[in-house]
């Protein structure tokens, strides 16, 4: 995305070129151009711009595509600890 | 069959404006279920929405003079991106929604159109394969509709691009003082109590403004000026602005009558409530990764903690010695 990139190395995207039938759906749903179709499989060229939507994987039509999607503010992962931690139950007060 | 009006009213001008600010932003939205826009046809195009009124009013409000179906899916007032977030805007609701409005029969064609934002609560080749209507992911701005169409329904490189102007970010930050407002109070009651029976009620109303200050540093300074603060990390950028703020205000209380201790403080807990402020606005941003987030708040927050706990001692320390 110009002007902006967050930290790298970080995203938990997994593409299995085995299953893939290169359908360039990823492609289509993709709104930070992170996969490119190259003889008739998709491959990851921008891994960095990941931002874990997870629009991929579910559109994925053979369930090629792995990723970690959920919520992404501060908040949103302490009240998340704070349930795994059964401490009391968190309101979700995300967007 | 409703038919709807692309022109917006003043009314949804109103209504926009008090969303933008959170007032009854949970209300705002309208019945979902199949309407008209112009006159179409069993051969027009159909396109696909929440319920949110102002997603719905963008969609409409572009599609003047145009037959266009518009399938509203019952999001519960929410937008398309957090609807589809949630699992509202769902495979699931866009089936049951295409049954209950009889999209069969009102169309010949088997095509749909989707937001792109819309494709994390969809899998298109469900749909598909239970309704037979097979799902193109047009754009991610509404504006785009029209090129879209214009295009031969094809989407192209700037239409899947996604953008954070400071037009986007500034319209979110209303919303975002508002979340915080109830937490601020508390916190700013509480530091004007303590402030105040240890140094004095001037003290006490300048730590409030200190606090607030640097509230407003991380939640509204540092999101405005994201591409300009350097470094990746979203803590990082807010401890700067918080830094400047610090800063500011040190020149500002005449912070040279300050004694040591008092300074130290400020400097250390002024940054850490920014950082933390706009850590928190990876939640609103369109290309933060939840891991990212992750990653930062494990190196962040005990850093942020300790600055508020040596700001604490500092305090203390100044008073007893
Ligand atoms: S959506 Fe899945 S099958 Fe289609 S190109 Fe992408 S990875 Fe391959
Ligand atoms: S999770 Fe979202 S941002 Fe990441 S590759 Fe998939 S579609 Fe693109």
């Amino acid at each position: 995305m110009k002007g902006f990139s967050y930290l790298r190395n970080v995203a938990t995207l997994k593409l299995n070129i085995k299953k893939c039938i290169g359908c360039g759906r990823c492609l289509e749903v993709c709104p930070h151009q992170v996969f490119s179709l190259a003889e008739k499989k998709a491959i990851i060229t921008n891994f960095d711009a990941c931002m874990e939507c997870g629009a991929c994987a579910i559109n994925c039509p053979s369930t090629a595509i792995f990723v970690d999607s959920g919520v992404g503010c501060a908040t949103g992962l302490i009240n998340e600890w704070i349930h795994e931690q059964k401490m009391f139950s968190a309101r979700k007060k995300c967007c | 069959m409703p038919q709807i009006d692309t022109k917006l009213s003043f009314y949804d001008f109103l209504g926009t404006c008090k969303t933008r600010l959170g007032i009854g932003r949970m209300n705002y939205m309208v019945p979902s279920g199949l309407y008209a826009i112009g006159a179409p046809t069993k051969d027009d195009p159909v396109l696909v929405t929440a319920n949110y009124k102002m997603s719905y009013d963008k969609v409409r409000s572009v599609l003047t003079a145009r037959n266009v179906w518009l399938l509203v899916l019952e999001t519960y007032g929410i937008n398309v991106w957090c609807a589809a977030g949630k699992g509202t805007f769902s495979t699931q609701e866009l089936v049951r929604r295409i049954g209950l409005s009889n999209l069969t029969k009102v169309v010949a064609h088997r095509r749909l159109i989707l937001p792109i934002l819309a494709a994390p609560g969809v899998a298109a080749h469900e749909v598909k394969r239970q309704t037979g209507f097979s799902i193109s992911y047009a754009t991610i701005r509404a504006e785009d509709i029209p090129k879209y169409f214009d295009n031969n329904m094809l989407t192209t490189a700037k239409m899947k691009e996604q953008t954070f102007t400071f037009r986007e970010r500034t319209v979110l930050i209303p919303v975002e003082l508002l979340l915080s407002l109830k937490p601020t109070a508390i916190t700013v009651a509480a530091l004007f109590i303590i402030a105040a029976l240890l140094q004095g009620p001037r003290y006490g109303l300048m730590t409030v403004y200190a606090y607030l200050g640097a509230v407003v540093s991380g939640i509204a300074i540092a999101p405005l000026l994201l591409p300009w603060l350097p470094g990746r990390s979203f803590a990082f950028k807010g401890f700067l602005t918080g830094l400047a703020w610090s800063a500011t205000f040190y020149l500002l209380a005449d912070g040279r009558e300050w004694n040591i201790f008092i300074t130290f403080a400020a400097f250390l807990t002024i940054p850490a409530v920014s950082a933390f402020y706009t850590l928190n606005f990876t939640g609103c941003t369109p290309f933060t990764s939840r891991s990212g987030v992750k990653k930062e708040m494990r190196l962040a927050m005990p850093v942020m903690g300790i600055s508020v706990i040596l700001g604490v001692i500092f305090v203390l320390a100044g008073k007893l010695l």
